[in-house]
């Protein structure tokens, strides 16, 4: 496909005028408290967004301010009150809303408590994978060649492995600890992130942006901040919240094996692996935790959807 | 006026499109015709609606969004005369093709990958001429011929990406002519090549209009490709028709300061201290609004009230040579009309 | 085509050089891999006496060289547990495997393919909303804990399917549809979306300007060019499901390798532990192989790619 001609005699139409709106909003010239309202109305129009951002809110919510909010200590046992139903049916008591497990520990106090081990996981192993990522398709895109086959050769080693099966295979060897847990997630999931990085970076180059910048005398930071950061974010935020509700999926997995925090530590996994044994008596105990498991994950992927409708190539365009 | 049918009337054709931040209105009402074995060029900017009046004809555009609120699209086929607009689906379906070709802007992403050329081409003469595939392969290597395409036999298997795009764009004119329509619509069909290629490709198209008899509405906002190629011109600003005229009419008596803009040439009696309409400042139409008045009004050195009043009506000034516009330029002032 | 097929051929292997060596050191991340073998009971002399029976006492270059000459061969050592060969007992376990992935992927395939194109086609639609909520559940429902779910409600409850082992027709049903509901939840979407994104193609539109039947540009345009990205990620996904399967065979006692390995962790029985990893990873990059393979078959721009 050969270039557009280039005339400077008006024989074109398009010069003279300044480029018309057409048929499509582009939204990146306008102002960003323009945007911002934008945002606000896209959240409106797609409900889902919303339930995503409550659910993740509320497992924000839970965990931050779980000693006040939990009616119970969820390591005290009341030995005598084990295995009681949820409060709605006959034989619960509301005084442990959700029931108790075989200890008679309060089972909605543990799931509570429960949010923190899961947040935790989620926000600090994102953080680590992220910058972990980021640093390695950094260094990949940038520097090009052999380092770069070498480091993206790495990466799809990884990429390549079945992942539960590592994940186990190492955690059982590690130990159960919530930093061992943190550190696999944030050691196996930085692939995704360094991939992403790396192809954004490659972008750049291709449209030549590096180029005129480094031509115009830019230095690497500069070039860096300026241009490479604020394309990165977009992607970098959705995969984020997409790894975010996969830790915790997998945190409570490796729980469920017996293989993620101490059992004495509340975490939903935990809750699962020793509500299985329960299963025909009191079915509450595995099926709460289960349904916290599924509504955090399932607020992290309607956040991580509606995020990656709203920061698609149209906001992406917002570049200096 | 001629006593023949037209081949292609179209009356008052208003096209709008309902988006998230309101409606955008993209024609608003354009009437033009065009006779067997002419062809006529349509000018303008990006976002004029060129390609949208196209489309709306076609029956190519998306209905929601799209809605064609309002016109005519009357199709003479030697026999009978029929409003493409009100016709069902189905029948519509059987004139896309069959008597209206149509050649798009991008040949790359206009083209399916994963079938081949041949099978592209070979497509539309199995639909509408019935042919079976055994006769279809040998009119497609014809017309592979005769678009200019060497070896048709191994060029028959190929698929889009191994071409280049000049040699993609003969291919997307051979599936347009390949049931020898009545009308050939390109809408910018030179823009995404080459300036060499260009030429041969209308080179092509001319020849085409010449041997075959067929009409050919182009599209382009490249002035230089008009003067090789058109008949007849129409100028179009923000949905509506600026000026519509034969081509030696046009670009010698150009009447609508957009025309005479897009030409470069100096008004012939002008008040103000001459003032180049090239570099023109001022807001492009926003076709968000439903326009009341004259669009052009914003960018127009002699806009006066009256311009931001009304929409100025299509006229005659001159053997079909009309014109939208309050203002005279040959003689300096408003003009007098009621 | 040649070139891409014969480096994606070395990179495969590559991949599984580089997972001997990562299945090497895993059990020797902790430095010691005599003590996560043996029992925590043990005493510090049968522990030793045990390092030096397993050869873990030699310098770590020798051990590898000794790990790679033999894993090439198929041999992993024994299993602690069973105390023969480690591959054999595994390879018995990958029929029952391969069947519940089998299973799982055509449940997949059979419901979420005819859902993804009805939605894409019809977005808004009943069946669209269908779809996006399988879709949705499919990838945030733990399938751990709805197949306790499933069984409390099927087996328990209403008795009507087995909630363990591999005896009968019916024991597949509860535990394929559990191991292939997330797959069919990213495949509706899947689909949903390459056909929504086809039908807004440039080329599309030339089908239409050309007066064809919209069957058979459905077919012809439409479907041929969502097929190709689906082809890849069925290949991968099967291999998740290959590699994925522990917790499901483990809550209904299915006898494949995923019961195994949680089993062997529980025993410490890490040789078995790393020929599993060993052989579940060369299927699954075997699978991935074979994917790109009939991706480039599928593409004529990569087939015939100039």
């Amino acid at each position: 496909m050969g270039d557009r001609p280039v005339t400077n005699t008006p024989a074109s139409a398009n010069q003279i005028s300044v480029s018309g709106t057409g048929l499509r909003v582009d939204e990146a010239r306008r102002g960003w408290r323009h945007q911002l309202v934008y945002i606000g109305r896209l959240l409106w129009r797609d409900k889902s967004g919303v339930i995503g951002l409550v659910l993740f809110l509320t497992l924000v919510f839970s965990a931050v301010f779980a000693p006040w909010i939990s009616p119970h200590d969820p390591l005290s046992q009341h030995l005598s009150e084990s295995k009681l139903p949820p409060a709605w049916t006959e034989g619960g008591d509301w005084k442990y809303p959700l029931g108790t497990d075989n200890l008679g520990r309060d089972l909605l106090s543990r799931i509570i408590y429960g949010s923190r081990v899961s947040l935790t996981v989620g926000l600090v192993g994102v953080v680590i994978a992220c910058g972990l990522g980021m640093l390695i398709g950094l260094v990949s895109g940038y520097a090009g060649g052999r380092v770069d086959a070498a480091i993206s050769g790495f990466v799809n080693l990884i990429l390549a492995l079945p992942y539960l099966l590592f994940v186990v295979f190492i955690a059982s060897i590690l130990g159960r600890s919530l930093i061992n847990v943190i550190m696999i997630f944030g050691i196996t999931d930085s692939p995704i992130f360094a991939r992403t990085t790396r192809g954004e970076v490659l972008r750049l180059r291709e449209a030549g942006y590096v180029e005129s910048a480094m031509a115009i005398g830019a230095g690497g930071w500069k070039i860096l901040f300026d241009h490479i950061l604020p394309n990165l974010i977009g992607p970098l935020i959705t995969v984020a919240t997409f790894t975010m509700s996969a830790m915790i999926f997998y945190e409570a997995g490796l729980g469920f094996l017996g293989l993620s925090v101490p059992p004495s530590v509340p975490s939903w996994g935990n809750m699962l692996s020793s509500g299985r044994k329960y299963l025909t008596t009191a079915p509450w105990i595995a099926g709460f935790p289960g349904l916290a498991i599924m509504f955090a994950s399932l607020g992290m992927n309607l956040l991580g959807d509606w995020l990656r409708d709203v920061l698609d190539p149209r906001l992406r365009r917002v570049k200096k | 006026m001629d006593n023949v049918t037209p081949l292609l009337e179209v009356k008052d054709l208003v096209t709008q499109f309902n988006t998230l931040d309101g409606a955008v209105h993209a024609v608003n009402g354009v009437s033009f015709i065009i006779d067997e074995g002419e062809t006529l060029a349509i000018v303008g900017e990006s976002g004029c609606g060129k390609s949208v009046t196209m489309l709306s004809l076609m029956g190519l555009i998306p209905q929601p969004p799209g809605k064609i609120v309002n016109g005519q699209a009357l199709y003479f086929d030697g026999s009978t005369q029929r409003d493409l607009l009100a016709l069902s689906k189905e029948e519509l379906r059987q004139v896309r093709g069959r008597e209206i070709g149509m050649v798009f802007q991008d040949p790359l992403t206009s083209l399916n990958p994963v079938m081949t050329i041949g099978q592209q081409i070979s497509e539309s003469l199995v639909e509408h001429m019935r042919m079976s595939s055994a006769e279809a392969y040998q009119r497609t290597l014809k017309l592979l011929e005769y678009v200019d395409i060497p070896d048709p036999q191994k060029r028959y298997g190929n698929y889009p990406h191994q071409f280049s795009g000049g040699m993609r764009q003969r291919v997307m004119i051979a599936i347009a002519i390949a049931c020898m329509p009545k009308i050939l619509i390109a809408d910018e069909p030179t823009t995404a090549l080459d300036v060499t290629v260009q030429a041969q490709i209308v080179e092509l198209v001319a020849q085409m209009r010449a041997e075959l008899k067929m009409a050919v509405i182009w599209i382009t906002h490249d002035l230089g490709v008009v003067a090789g190629i058109a008949d007849r011109v129409m100028v179009m600003y923000g949905g509506h028709v600026a000026e519509r005229a034969y081509v030696d009419d046009l670009y010698k008596h150009p009447k609508h300061p957009y025309t005479v803009g897009l030409l470069g040439a100096l008004p012939r009696m002008d008040e103000d201290t001459a003032r180049r309409l090239v570099s023109i400042e001022g807001s492009p139409p926003d076709l968000y609004k439903q326009p009341t008045h004259c669009q052009f009004a914003y960018r127009c050195p002699f806009a006066f009230d009256r311009c931001w009043a009304e929409i100025p009506p299509l006229i005659t000034v001159g053997y079909r040579h009309k014109l939208a516009c309050f203002y005279d330029i040959d003689q300096g002032r408003p003009r007098d009309v009621a | 085509m040649q070139r891409y097929l014969v480096s994606r051929l070395i990179q495969s292997i590559a991949i599984l050089f580089g997972v001997l060596v990562l299945v090497f050191f895993m059990v020797r991340v902790t430095g010691d891999p005599a003590t996560i073998m043996m029992p925590r009971e043990a005493s510090p002399e049968s522990i030793e006496a045990f390092r030096h029976k397993m050869g873990f006492d030699r310098p770590v270059i020798v051990q590898f060289w000794d790990f790679l000459t033999h894993a090439v061969v198929g041999d992993f050592g024994n299993s602690l547990h069973f105390k023969i060969p480690a591959l054999p007992l595994i390879l018995e376990r990958l029929p029952a495997t391969v069947q519940l992935a089998a299973g799982g992927m055509l449940l997949a395939l059979v419901v979420a393919i005819p859902l993804g194109l009805v939605g894409g086609s019809t977005p808004g639609s009943v069946w669209d909303g269908i779809g996006r909520l399988i879709g949705l559940l499919g990838q945030s429902i733990p399938n751990f804990w709805l197949a306790l779910v499933l069984i409390f409600f099927f087996a328990v409850r209403l008795r009507l399917l087995p909630s363990f082992g591999r005896d009968e027709l019916r024991s597949m049903i509860l535990p394929c549809f559990v191991l292939g509901l997330p797959t069919m939840g990213s495949l509706v979407r899947l689909t949903r979306s390459a056909v929504l994104e086809i039908r807004g193609e440039d080329y599309v539109r030339t089908a239409y300007s050309k007066g064809l039947r919209p069957n058979l540009i459905y077919v012809r345009h439409i479907l041929r060019n969502a097929a190709i990205p689906l082809v890849s990620v069925i290949g991968v996904q099967f291999g998740y499901m290959l590699g994925g399967s522990i917790y499901i065979e483990t809550i209904f006692s299915w006898p494949g390798m995923g019961q195994m390995i949680e089993q062997a962790i529980g025993w410490r029985d890490y040789p078995l532990v790393q020929a599993i990893a060993f052989l579940t990873s060369v299927i699954v990059v075997v699978l991935n192989l074979f994917t790109d393979m009939a991706y480039a078959l599928i593409d004529p721009r990569i087939r015939y790619g100039r």
